[in-house]
């Protein structure tokens, strides 16, 4: 007698549940990121999935991945099946698409503002009270001041602090490569330690208690502050710093094979959006949107800020310069 | 007069048995031994305590939150899927490869005997580096992997490779002194009264060095649970899908979530203690069956 009502309970059941079904799509995307990124996308995934839902209907789950932009590129080369990169400077994503084919040459063109929907800069982090004085970059060449800063080889974050201040370098001695180059130099003779991203950096930093100065992305000098106290370390803002613009792409090829073309786009795009520029400024990047980063400015310190391209030719130019096989920088910290 | 010869007797014997420990003075054994026990205390008790106490300074609520957050959950399941195929392939090739190294004779032995130990004597990361060498994108059989659409580094199957791989000397290397010092005497008398040789390596062979290889499939375990570096390499660390316990612990400590990072190396922690306590019952019993046949 009870079975067959159960079979018929069951019936309806999976009757009524079809059409929702076949319209809630269960899509998964792979975001890979760079180091300091990791709160961010948290709080963003989580908005992006409500809107997606709200939108469409479907459920869409996104994977994080973390760790040195430079790292983070090679992975995805070697096949991480990312949806998405969201990585620290374009010379890694140019990478991905020199090495890798996986997307095409001018992929920078095609998002808004360099496909950087967010940016920010270059700060020193130092202990309370500034035991050791650092006001400005000079500073840190100075004998006996431990500087900690990711390895420039894997970490995207670490390349930017080693343009700002070569710019510093170049500023101050009328452009001249030779000085700047010695003025680099003796900061990295002041490196203790040189962590593979920025993370590892920031705990090396923060947590270890290792250094006088953390030459620091400026969302993860704020995180810190947040994290451990505003009354354990202070913002020092350098007289020049660098506009870093950390961009994003979608991985054609991934995305072609996985169909998740649209929703990766929408992804991306959404970063543009109000909210998205809202919880970017929430965790201290700075936003592109004018209203957002009108709503934000007191955050955010004024900064003198160069572009790479001006400086430094662009990061083709600079990565082969400083940063390849026998480089500048290579040069400068074997000695 | 037998009362006094005995007292003599006795004080021979302990004069012999102190010599034969250490003849140095009591202050330099002392000292050593206070040494060692700092060191150990220093560098073993301190972390453990470490571990358990900033685990649970938050909270007993906090750790369980973060022992069932499902990130954590998925990490610890894909560390038993790694050890779970990872030790029992190495113990039939631990077993397999002891019995021939042990039991016969042929050309390349002492070759085979090195290869066996390459995992111990290559780096972790190198050993993850290879396999990305091999079945990365641009590796040797990249293209033809994508075009089956067949995932091997970046995705479960790299990470037990890089477990299979780090842990395959363990077994090994465990059984061949002990078949090599047990003869093959037994295995001949068996063959002789007409056992096959099935027949010879699950009666005799296998029952002799039973205690040796459940050490050896011990610390096989516990390294396929605790691999960190070669894993690293391979797992492409997307939270909830390629991460093992060791990199979930670098994640949360990286993510100033210092009570959650603890929480989970709690686990390992654990993990090892039953390790080393199964260990001790594995070498306890083996000495006591050793002390038995030698009455025997």
């Amino acid at each position: 007698m009870k079975a067959p009502s159960k079979i018929k309970q069951l019936l309806v059941a999976l009757a009524l549940s079809t059409p929702l079904l076949t319209l809630a799509a269960d899509i998964t995307l792979l975001n890979v990121s760079y180091d300091p990124t990791r709160e961010l996308y948290v709080e963003f995934n989580k908005a992006f999935a409500n809107y997606w839902k709200a939108k469409t209907g479907d459920n869409v789950t996104i994977k994080q991945s973390h760790g040195g932009a430079g790292k983070q590129a090679r992975a995805v080369i070697d096949g991480l099946p990312a949806d998405v990169v969201t990585l620290a400077l374009s010379y890694d994503i140019d990478e991905i698409s020199a090495k890798a084919k996986l997307i095409p040459k001018d992929w920078q063109k095609r998002l808004a503002h360099n496909s950087s929907p967010y940016t920010s800069t270059i700060v020193l982090l130092v202990r309370k009270g500034n035991p050791k004085n650092i006001k400005d970059w000079n500073d840190l060449v100075k004998p006996g001041v431990s500087v900690i800063t990711p390895n420039p080889k894997t970490s995207g974050g670490a390349r930017w602090n080693y343009l700002a201040a070569y710019a510093y370098a170049l500023k101050q001695n009328n452009n001249d490569d030779a000085k700047a180059r010695e003025f680099v130099g003796k900061l990295f003779k002041n490196v203790p330690v040189l962590d593979s991203g920025a993370r590892g950096s920031t705990t090396t930093f923060v947590e270890r208690g290792i250094g006088d100065v953390f030459i620091s992305w400026e969302n993860e000098a704020f995180l810190a502050q947040k994290e451990l106290g505003p009354d354990k370390f202070e913002i020092v803002i350098p007289s020049l710093s660098i506009l870093a613009e950390p961009p994003v792409t979608i991985i054609d090829k991934t995305v072609d094979k996985r169909k998740t073309r649209a929703v990766a786009q929408a992804y991306l795009e959404y970063l543009y959006s109000e909210e998205g520029q809202e919880i970017a400024a929430k965790n201290y990047y700075r936003p592109t949107l004018a209203s957002v980063a009108a709503k934000y400015e007191k955050q955010f310190p004024k900064v003198n800020l160069i572009k790479i391209d001006d400086v430094f030719g662009g990061w083709q130019k600079a990565q082969k310069t400083h940063f390849s096989d026998g480089g500048t920088f290579d040069q400068i910290y074997q000695k | 007069m037998s009362g006094i010869t005995t007292s003599q007797y006795g004080s021979y014997h302990s004069k012999v048995a102190r010599s034969r420990a250490t003849s140095e003075p009591s202050w330099i054994r002392y000292g050593l031994t206070t040494i060692a026990l700092s060191f150990l205390a220093l560098f073993l008790f301190v972390p453990l305590a470490a571990i358990f106490t900033e685990a649970l300074r938050k909270g007993f609520d906090t750790y369980i939150t973060a022992l069932i957050d499902p990130d954590a959950l998925s990490a610890i399941k894909l560390t038993f899927i790694a050890a779970i195929i990872a030790v029992p392939l190495n113990l039939v090739f631990g077993v397999a490869a002891a019995w021939a190294i042990a039991k016969f004779e042929f050309k390349g032995k002492s070759i085979l005997i090195t290869l066996i130990d390459l995992p111990f004597a290559v780096s972790p990361v190198i050993a993850g580096l290879i396999y990305v060498l091999i079945f990365g994108l641009q590796g040797w059989f990249g293209s033809a992997l994508v075009d089956h659409d067949i995932k091997v580094i970046f995705a479960i199957p790299g990470i037990v490779l890089a477990t299979v791989f780090v842990t395959f000397p363990f077994v090994a290397r465990e059984l061949i002194p002990l078949m090599q010092a047990q003869g093959k005497d037994e295995e001949e008398a068996g063959l002789v009264l007409g056992a096959s040789g099935w027949q010879i390596l699950l009666r005799i062979t296998l029952p002799n060095v039973k205690w040796g290889l459940l050490y050896g499939v011990i610390l096989t375990n516990a390294r396929a649970m605790g691999e960190f570096g070669a894993v690293s390499v391979v797992s492409g660390h997307i939270r909830g899908m390629t991460n093992t316990l060791p990199l979930h612990v670098e994640i949360l400590y990286n993510e100033y979530n210092y009570a959650a990072a603890f929480a989970v190396a709690s686990l390992l922690a654990l993990l090892a203690l039953v390790t080393l306590a199964l260990k001790t019952f594995v070498e306890w019993k083996v000495a006591h069956n050793a002390s038995h046949n030698e009455a025997a």
